[in-house]
């Protein structure tokens, strides 16, 4: 299942409901992404980084997601799958997105969520932009997420389990 | 044909959407951003450098010579930093 919202979410009542009533279910395992107080290590107070806004693409985003979410399913023995994400304005501690999977086994569980947050990383169209100082600065995408994302594209590591 | 710019490039072009009528001529991701180059404006600022640009065409991701049709929702946007 797949949620696009401006609301907060509630992670122990989100993995109730996921893994509720579902007795298969072995294990779950589950990312939630925080909105992380961007300002260098010697900057303090006024200079700190505030707030954050998440812009995306309705449609695409939903559309990506569940392409993401099609993907796992296919690549690994999962009983249910939940990606949640946040757009609007947040602040430093904030909850940004949830990833869960759950599986008879843990393996699956935890390479399907590693590999849920990794694609939706490079894929769902999502962009943030920062508060700072000195105005509005959006954020830069990273080559090392293009990185962790390409590790998944080699079928090797999903075919041995 | 509806174009959408996403972040920074809607900033850059100063619009989030536009219905555009390009000429029949135009039949590739890539023909159309020449269009939009030639046509001029925010726009075509926000096209200049396309090493900075995804696409997507009918929301999925394409490349510069996928096709595009009357229609179609052709959207350009920075890569992406959700998550």
């Amino acid at each position: 299942m797949i949620r696009v919202q401006r609301d907060d979410f509630d992670v122990g009542a989100e993995l109730g409901r996921l893994t509720g009533g579902n007795t298969a279910i072995g294990g779950v395992c589950v990312f939630v992404g925080l909105v992380r107080d961007m300002a260098p290590a010697d900057k303090k107070g006024a200079d700190k980084v505030g707030a954050m806004t998440l812009e995306h693409y309705p449609g695409m985003t939903e559309r990506q997601l569940e392409r993401i979410d099609r993907e796992a399913h296919g690549r690994w023995p999962l009983e249910e799958t939940l990606i949640i994400h946040r757009h609007g304005r947040l602040e430093p501690g904030d909850r940004i997105v949830l990833v869960a999977a759950a599986s008879r086994h843990r393996q699956a569980a935890f390479d399907a969520c590693q590999f849920l947050i990794d694609w939706l990383k490079t894929q769902a169209p999502f962009w943030k932009v920062e508060e700072t100082p000195e105005g509005a600065r959006w954020v830069e995408s990273r080559a090392s997420d293009d990185a962790a994302a390409a590790k998944w594209t080699s079928t090797e590591r999903a075919a041995t389990k | 044909m509806k174009v959408l710019y996403f972040a920074w490039l809607r900033e850059k072009a100063g619009r989030a959407e536009e219905q555009v009528a390009p000429p029949g001529t135009v039949t590739t991701v890539q023909a159309l951003i020449d269009w939009i180059r030639e046509r001029g404006g925010g726009p075509a600022d926000a096209l200049g450098d396309m090493a900075a640009v995804r696409v997507a065409v009918n929301q999925e991701y394409a490349m510069l010579d996928h096709p595009v049709k009357p229609g179609d929702e052709v959207a350009f946007f920075p890569p992406v930093t959700g998550g």
